[in-house]
């Protein structure tokens, strides 16, 4: 009985979550006309159906591809550096005693609060004025400075949970505490680090505010403002299955790395038991 | 290899506690040098400072004739075995041990070569793919041990390897390093609070108390010579017993009767009042067995207690203590976190003795070998200083 009621539940929740996708999904494989004429309304394409045409339209258009190289480009920057930044900066604040370390945490936390769109129009005029308006840097900085607090929040629980001794033996075996931090630490510490490399990832990728209003032109517009911007060849028609297609591609490169990303969480995981 | 000199060490935490005070120990090459004491008197501090795990406040550390004070511990070249191991998790164990080598920029072949060779020493050969955190207590211990020998280095310090194994294997363990450390000769600091381990292991031991040295010397001459109340309530299991006693000329009173010690023992003890005799419990005997008894070491007293073990007897006697010595008692059992120093009198009788609770038994003393203790400073009155090692001299005021 109990079984049933599970597997409904469970049931529910994946309907739930994964219809908007599916149909997503349905929607790219069904032609221009057949969307926008309402000709074929069942869920399945099935006298509409155009293979993927759709896909190699997309992927033929210019715009697109930009925008998804910007996308991928920018996102893995900030995921990267992000990344570095916070695990020296957790390293710093689990293990080390200095002045201000409270400041530090409760700044970054407070930034983790603030809402993104109270700083848009400021930033707009600041990069304007800066020169960073539409380029790279210019979405990389606010995106590094949203998830930072987030990486370095996860990655100092982390850190604190090795043991010091760790460290300790590191270095009566001979090592800087350079090298104890990059052969030790690191490593016990890599599902953190990969957790809070899969948070800023996120935040990158599916931003749209930033990425609408401080860029203006595919030189660094993401795909999620570009989507927006999406026009086939009829400039009166929403390209509707165009833009289920691209919605489809953009989804692709999330779902790779946090595939490849969660392998890395689990073999962290169980390498394991940090305890001697 | 080389020999460690401690030269006034303090250590003084950055809250100010003061966790080691003025130690001095001289360790010679190849000496294996136990650090002994109850929870909290600073052996780990001390040994820690000795790797360089810890700022020393002031005095001199001396590895060979290197002063080390502000060398970082991959400079002092020590090789440590930490209480839970800290083996490296994410490393495999041939990779655990070849650790220090790698680090060292060793080519493979050597390191190879090497961690064979340890692995081998240590019974780990079909071990050496695994991970640690799939091994039992005690391979962990020898992967430890391992990750110490593959390195030549000057010292081996060990801080309470063994307490997280269980008794049986901590026993296998304690021989396993005895025979290492005598196989390669090379210099030992070991911290317990295990006295077995500091009796079998140690050439010498040295006894703190709350960042105080209170003796070096070899386990026998602790034993036998204990330099004051502390060291002698210390070592041994069970502890010695001590007594309130009166000495006048060579005849001694203690609460059961009277007994003669040796002169030069009694002239040390005259005048002083109320004194604490020590008598560790197999000074007793059950005066039915026992081959040499005199009518003026024997005494008659009513058996609380008796727990027969096969091999030996211990019985339990209890006596009135007068105040002073009763609070000194109390001050004591706090010291050495209270183990069982009640005012009765643990005697180990011999396996055949037929002694029995609520007995009124007649008990065989040998008196010779008591210690007198001056209750106010805890001094041993009656140390022979020609066995018993090094005693600093502030042992002998402050303890007990
Ligand atoms: N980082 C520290 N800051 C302040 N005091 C400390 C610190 N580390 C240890 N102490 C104090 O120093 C004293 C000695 O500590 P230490 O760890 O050397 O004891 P120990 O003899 O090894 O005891 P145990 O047998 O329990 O391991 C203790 O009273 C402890 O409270
Ligand atoms: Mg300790």
């Amino acid at each position: 009985m109990r079984k049933i009621g599970l597997v409904a539940g469970v049931g529910a929740v994946l309907v739930w979550c994964l219809l908007p996708v599916v149909w997503i999904i349905s929607l790219s494989f069904k032609s221009q006309a057949a969307v926008s004429g309402g000709t074929d309304p069942g869920f399945l394409p099935l006298d509409s159906f155009t293979g993927f045409a759709n896909y190699a339209d997309v992927l033929a258009d210019d715009q697109f591809r930009r925008a998804i190289i910007n996308s991928i480009g920018i996102s893995l920057i900030a995921t990267l550096l992000s990344v570095m930044i916070a695990t020296l900066a957790a390293y710093a604040i689990a293990r080390l005693e200095f002045k201000g370390k409270k400041l530090v945490l409760t700044t970054a936390l407070a930034i983790a609060m603030f809402p993104v769109v109270s700083l848009v129009s400021p930033l707009f005029d600041l990069w304007r004025t800066i020169g960073l308006y539409d380029t790279w840097p210019g979405l990389i900085l606010p995106y590094m400075s949203f998830t930072l607090p987030l990486a370095i929040w996860t990655l100092s629980a982390f850190f604190r949970e090795i043991p010091w001794e760790m460290e300790q033996a590191a270095q009566v075996d001979g090592a800087t505490s350079w090298q104890a931090f990059r052969k030790v630490i690191v490593p016990l510490a890599a599902p953190g680090v990969f957790t809070a490399a899969i948070l800023t990832f996120f935040f990158a990728w599916n931003d749209f505010v930033f990425g609408i209003t401080l860029t203006s032109t595919e030189n660094a517009r993401p795909i999620p403002a570009a989507l927006s911007f999406f026009v086939g060849p009829d400039p009166f028609q929403r390209p509707a299955g165009l833009l289920a297609a691209a919605a489809v591609v953009a989804t692709i490169p999330i779902v790779l790395i946090v595939l490849v990303f969660q392998r890395k969480i689990v073999a962290g995981l169980t390498s394991g038991a940090v305890k001697g | 290899m080389a020999a460690i000199t401690l030269k006034n060490i303090v250590k003084k935490y950055g809250d100010g506690f003061a966790a080691v005070n003025d130690v001095s120990i001289d360790i010679a090459d190849g000496e294996f040098v136990i650090l002994v004491g109850p929870s909290g008197c600073g052996k780990s501090t001390l040994l820690r400072m000795i790797v360089g795990l810890e700022d020393i406040t002031s005095g001199d550390m001396m590895i060979g004739d290197r002063k080390v004070n502000d060398l970082a511990p991959r400079d002092r070249n020590l090789a440590m075995v930490f209480q839970n191991y800290a083996l490296y998790p994410h490393l495999s164990v041939y990779e655990n041990i070849a650790f220090p080598l790698r680090l060292a920029g060793a080519p493979d072949q050597e390191v190879d070569e090497k961690v064979r060779n340890a692995s081998k020493t240590l019974e780990l050969d079909e071990h050496l793919e695994r991970k640690p955190g799939n091994l039992s207590g005690g391979q962990r211990q020898r992967v430890a041990m391992g990750r110490a020998i593959v390195r030549e280095a000057d010292a081996f310090l060990f801080d309470e390897p063994l307490s997280n194994l269980d008794a049986k294997l901590r026993g296998q363990m304690r021989t396993e390093i005895a025979r290492l450390q005598k196989r390669l000769g090379i210099t030992t600091v070991y911290v317990t609070h295990d006295q077995t381990e500091a009796m079998t292991l140690g050439d010498r031991v040295a006894v703190l108390k709350r960042g105080y040295l209170q003796q070096l010397a070899t386990p026998r001459e602790l034993y036998e010579n204990p330099g004051n109340l502390f060291v002698a309530g210390f070592i041994g299991s069970p502890p010695m017993n001590f007594l309130p006693a009166e000495v006048d000329g060579t005849t001694v009173t203690l609460p059961f009767g009277t007994v003669q010690i040796p002169e030069e023992k009694a002239e040390r003890a005259q005048g002083k009042g109320v004194l604490m005799a020590g008598i560790r419990p197999e000074f007793f005997e059950d005066a039915q067995i026992a081959d040499k008894v005199g009518s003026d070491s024997t005494f008659t007293a009513d058996i609380d207690f008796v727990e027969w073990l096969g091999n030996e007897t211990y019985a339990y006697i209890p006596f009135e203590a007068p105040p002073e010595v009763e609070a000194k008692m109390r001050e004591l059992e706090a010291d050495l976190e209270g183990e069982g120093l009640r005012t009765q009198l643990v005697v180990s009788l011999d396996g055949s003795s037929r002694i029995k609770e609520g007995d009124k038994a007649e008990i065989y003393v040998d008196a010779t070998k008591m210690h007198l203790f001056d209750p106010a400073t805890g001094e041993n009155l009656t140390v022979d200083r020609e066995h018993a090692g090094e005693i600093p001299d502030h042992a002998l005021v402050t303890a007990g």
